[in-house]
């Protein structure tokens, strides 16, 4: 672990020692003793090498050629835990509630069009269908314990957190519900549950919308890695006729921004590929920058994919604008102050040869954004700076 | 939406002319909002003159004062004082209608009037004359430091105000640009609202449950100020005595406002015939600091020490608590708050109402004058005046059906649930937030003692995290040394420097926790002298910088520099080293004319070296800190 000063030579014995019992043979985890410090401390019963939310995504958009995935199975010493295994796991540690959950997150989970937090939701949704509870404080009490579980079954996946606690928040705010009898509580939160899909769905209609006005005839845009929502604004804008070109970054390792340049091609919108760390080089001719989100954080920065925070500084020091599409959904009650202070979603990454086993390699699939880089936020409440986010999150969760 | 982000940045410019008094619309004629309102077009008001400066027409004779737009005036611009002023002032060029509407405000700076100030802020932003030049003002001031002290503390009020008013209008501007006769409606209602209000004060019965919302207070500030700026009172100042005059026996009780000027002479030789405490002076104060409080060290002490068996109108536990304050031996913004609270509870316990006296009104005057002793101890914090406020307001909305011990009773328990809920239990709260952020192996700073800071690294050290600990300090005080201790004797290990070694030791520094005095509505944090630099130098190392704060501290003020509105301690601290007798240059210097010493209490650290706020709420950023004032003061203060 790198230091700042040379006083810390102690410390570093330390943590060489205890690197050298998590080091693996391709993704030596450089974070991983940090985890227990994280705000999940009752960890997570499944130490993946591979952060799950990465493994669905990329189960979804599989224009990667699947041998990584193979290559990386066989690379690693341990092998790959499927995204089914913790779940007997957890079942024996959380009882019978907390295997259901996950076996139903992970039903919807597969459904490509699907959120995260919408999985996570209508998973919660089946818990409360399944329940025996007789009052609501008992169905409180084993929804929590179910969110509890869907929530540290991945802590890499901010989507799940942020829609577990949205639904929790639901089920505990809403006065209405008190005044209820028990049985038309319960079936009022299942049909809650159900419309949260189409509320998504809604989200990125509307976060489409607002985001017309800035795309402008003769632009050019600069996107990276796959977002649902981006590609969602980009159609609607070559809907609209609009006339704009896009670059993609190539968006190593799992080439998502191969995915989103075949979907505009399709679209018959004007793409040109870079590999991303061409971004600064072609940086001069792009006019904005616009980006997803895994996550909003309360600081009114974004988690996202490997790479945005390099784009978003580049850009800010050329003065182009930088935009997040994000639904609502994916805020969350988060606050890092660096790179280093996130849940570490991990990936393996494909050199195409062989790596020496004391080589390091960064496999963290994800960075932290901050606001100071951001310029809007095109979110389904509205078009937010980033300094808005936190007075929503604020306004929802306390 | 376009809409919606050209707004946010029209905002977000630095317009400084635009500070001041806000109009909706830079076009008066064109479309002020209440333009078309019939009672406000038909009265003689010129509020929808084109003409920047307002001369406003002598009010209407008392008959007609039930008309809503006619009250509506007379609320909004204390007219006659400001006419009294223009006589004066005459040396400003600036529009005198504005410097008088300092007046206004600064009636609701006392701790106690906070309700209305929403009200006439609104009416002053209603004025069509929108740009109150800040800049102008300030010109004038700055080369002519002792002009007269009227004129001076005036415009320093304006600043304040227009700040306050901007403040305000943050949250008003939405509506109003959404929705034309939204705007009108509220207009039309706050005038009649005042109307009705007007006519209770003049039957002279205010109720009981309307004092803190009549106009009635709001007519006190500046009828003494009438007094002290001592001019020719015209036919309207005449009326306006009539109309809501207060029992001179309140009168006389009311608290000096906390941000008085102390450079305005007339109004300091007022305050100390009231003043419990005798203090001289101190002769030699810095220029820029003259409306500061600051008196001869070590003058105050012995007299009140002496006056301790003749305690007339003081409570024995205010008296004890007034006289820590007054040694500096309660210090720390919690322990100074409990402290107040507490001896307020003592004083309530003891407190029987007079014979001919409702309890509300009585024990507010009461606990008003407490407060008064207090602050010439030792200015209140911010937070004292939070927590001020707090207790008013459950005194003043007491249910006036209680009997005197339930009544006693219950105020009693308020407090001791804000001490418990507002400070300790948030105090764990932001201890548990801010242990999910220390990591193994992080090396942390602090400046001086903050009591939530020590706690939080106190949790951390027993919760098995390992990390360090860098305390800075400075001096005069030397408070850092009081932490070390504690956590020394914790088996923390710990580094001690002064500020002077901060920017050798930030590069091996991963977090600054600080804490606050308190935080303001622009993100700006108030804290002990120095919190500035080390936040300011933790920026420029790139190492995030934490600020711990209970959100009872924080204010809905604004404050750009530390000038305004600071604390002076005893300039002999700065020029003396205690215990080196080598270091005497400086030993009879103290009277010298041009020697000036100055030892600031506190500072203002601006919002761009903060990376996060952690507060009772969790943990926020800095532009988050006015949403939180508004969503939590309104119900948990005002309930």
């Amino acid at each position: 672990m790198w230091r700042r000063s040379a006083s810390f030579i102690l410390d570093r014995d330390d943590t060489a020692v205890d690197s050298l019992t998590t080091i693996t043979s391709l993704s030596p985890p450089p974070a991983t003793h940090s985890t227990s410090s994280m705000t999940n401390p009752n960890s997570n019963p499944n130490p993946a090498p591979v952060s799950a939310y990465y493994q669905t995504r990329a189960a979804h958009h599989g224009v990667v050629n699947s041998n990584w995935l193979a290559q990386a199975q066989s690379a690693v010493a341990a092998p790959l835990v499927s995204p089914d295994r913790p779940a007997p796991q957890a079942g024996g540690n959380g009882g019978g509630g907390c295997f259901s959950v996950i076996e139903v997150f992970n039903e919807w989970r597969k459904q490509p069009d699907l959120a995260e937090a919408v999985a996570a939701i209508r998973a919660l949704a089946a818990v409360i269908r399944n329940s025996g509870a007789t009052t609501m404080m008992e169905l409180e009490i084993e929804l929590k314990k179910g969110s509890d579980c869907l929530k540290s079954w991945d802590t890499t996946s901010i989507s799940l957190t942020a829609g577990c606690d949205l639904f929790m928040r639901y089920v505990t705010r809403t006065s209405a519900l008190e005044y209820e009898d028990f049985n038309s509580a319960k079936s009022r939160l299942i049909e809650r549950a159900e419309k949260f899909g189409e509320i998504s769905q809604k989200a990125r209609r509307i976060i489409a919308m607002l985001s017309q006005d800035f795309i402008f005839d003769g632009c050019t845009i600069l996107v990276h890695g796959f977002s649902r929502v981006v590609l969602e604004v980009l159609r609607v804008a070559s809907q609209n006729k609009k006339l704009f070109r896009v670059f993609c970054t190539e968006g190593r390792p799992d080439r998502t921004g191969l995915l989103l340049a075949n979907e505009l091609a399709k679209l018959d919108v004007p793409v040109k590929l870079l590999i991303d760390s061409a971004m600064a080089y072609v940086m001069d001719e792009v006019d904005m920058v616009l980006v997803g989100a895994d996550g909003v954080v309360e600081s009114g920065g974004i988690i996202n994919m490997m790479g945005t925070y390099q784009i978003a500084v580049v850009a800010h020091s050329m003065n182009k604008p930088v935009y997040v599409a994000a639904e609502s959904y994916k805020f969350a009650r988060l606050y890092p102050l660096d790179q280093k202070d996130m849940a570490p979603a991990l990936r393996p990454i494909d050199f195409g040869v062989p790596i020496p086993t004391r080589v390091e390699v960064e496999t963290s699939a994800r960075d932290y954004t901050p606001p100071q880089y951001l310029t809007l936020l095109f979110t389904d409440l509205g078009v937010l700076t980033p300094s808005v986010v936190s007075d929503e999150l604020i306004q929802l969760y306390l | 939406m376009d809409q919606r982000h050209r707004v946010q940045r029209a905002v977000s410019d630095p317009k400084v002319r635009q500070v001041g008094f806000f109009a909706p619309n830079p076009n008066p004629i064109s479309d002020f909002p209440s333009r078309s309102s019939p009672p406000l077009a038909g009265s003689p008001s010129n509020a929808t003159s084109s003409s920047p400066v307002i001369i406003i027409p002598p009010p209407p004779p008392p008959a007609a004062r039930n008309h809503p737009a006619l009250s509506h005036l007379v609320v909004g611009s204390y007219d006659a004082a400001s006419e009294s002023l223009l006589g004066s002032s005459s040396r400003l060029p600036s529009s005198p209608p504005y410097s008088a509407r300092g007046f206004v405000v600064d009636g609701e700076f006392s701790e106690e009037s906070w309700p209305q100030r929403s009200n006439s802020a609104k009416f002053a932003s209603s004025f069509p004359s929108g740009g109150f030049n800040l800049t102008a003002a300030r010109a004038v001031i700055t080369p002519e430091g002792d002009a007269s002290p009227a004129v001076i503390s005036a415009n320093e009020k304006n600043e304040v105000s227009a700040v306050e008013a901007k403040n305000e209008r943050t949250e008003s501007s939405k509506p109003e640009k959404a929705k034309l006769t939204k705007s009108e409606r509220r207009a039309l209602q706050e005038s009649q609202r005042a109307a009705k209000a007007a006519a209770k004060g003049e039957g002279n019965k205010p109720s009981a449950g309307a004092a803190p919302c009549g106009p009635g207070k709001a007519s006190k500030q500046p009828a003494q100020k009438k007094d002290t700026a001592s001019a020719a009172p015209s036919s309207a100042l005449l009326e306006r005595k009539g109309s809501d005059r207060l029992p001179e026996k309140d009168r006389k009780k009311d608290v000096p406002a906390p941000r008085m000027q102390f450079d305005d002479k007339s109004r300091v030789e007022k305050a100390k015939r009231r003043a419990v405490v005798n203090q001289t002076e101190a002769r030699n104060r810095v220029e820029l600091f003259r409306h500061l409080p600051q008196y001869e060290h070590g003058t105050q002490l012995p007299d009140l020490e002496s006056k301790f068996f003749q305690l007339d109108p003081m409570h024995s536990a205010v008296y004890k608590v007034g006289l820590q304050y007054l040694s500096g031996e309660l210090t720390g913004g919690n322990a100074r708050c409990i402290a107040m609270l507490q001896a307020f509870q003592e004083a309530i316990k003891d407190y029987v109402t007079p014979p001919e006296k409702t309890l509300s009104r009585d024990l507010t005057a009461r606990v008003s004058s407490y407060v008064s002793f207090l602050n010439e101890c030792r200015p209140l914090s911010i937070s004292m005046g939070n927590a001020i406020r707090f207790v008013k307001n459950r005194i003043a909305k007491m249910q006036i059906t209680l009997s005197e011990s339930e009544a006693k009773a219950s105020i009693c328990s308020d407090i001791d649930r804000f001490i418990s809920e507002k400070i300790i239990l948030a105090d764990q709260v932001i201890v548990k937030h801010a242990a999910t952020k220390i990591r193994d192996g992080d090396v942390l700073l602090t400046y001086g003692t903050s009591c939530v800071v020590e706690m939080i690294l106190l949790h951390a050290h027993e919760v098995g995290k390992k990390f360090r600990v860098v305390v800075v300090d400075s001096r005069p005080k030397l408070e850092g040394q009081r932490l070390l201790r504690r956590l020394v004797t914790k088996g923390l290990s710990c580094t001690y420097t002064h500020i002077n070694g901060v920017s050798y030791i930030m590069h091996e520094v991963s977090k600054v926790f600080l804490g606050a005095a308190s935080v303001l509505s622009n993100g700006t944090v108030y804290s002990r002298v120095g919190t500035a630099s080390v936040a300011m130098v933790a920026s420029s190392f790139r190492v995030p910088v934490l600020i711990c704060c209970e959100a009872y501290k924080f204010h809905e003020r604004v404050q750009l520099d530390s000038i305004c509105f600071n604390e002076l301690g005893d300039p002999d601290a700065v020029s003396k080293v205690y215990g080196r007798l080598d270091v005497n240059y400086l030993d009879d210097w103290g009277n010298k004319e041009n020697l000036q010493l100055l030892n600031l209490m506190y500072d203002v650290t601006p919002s761009d070296y903060v990376s996060m706020i952690l507060t009772d709420y969790g943990m926020v950023p800095p532009t988050s800190v006015p949403v939180i004032v508004r969503e939590y003061r309104k119900d948990q203060l005002w309930m």
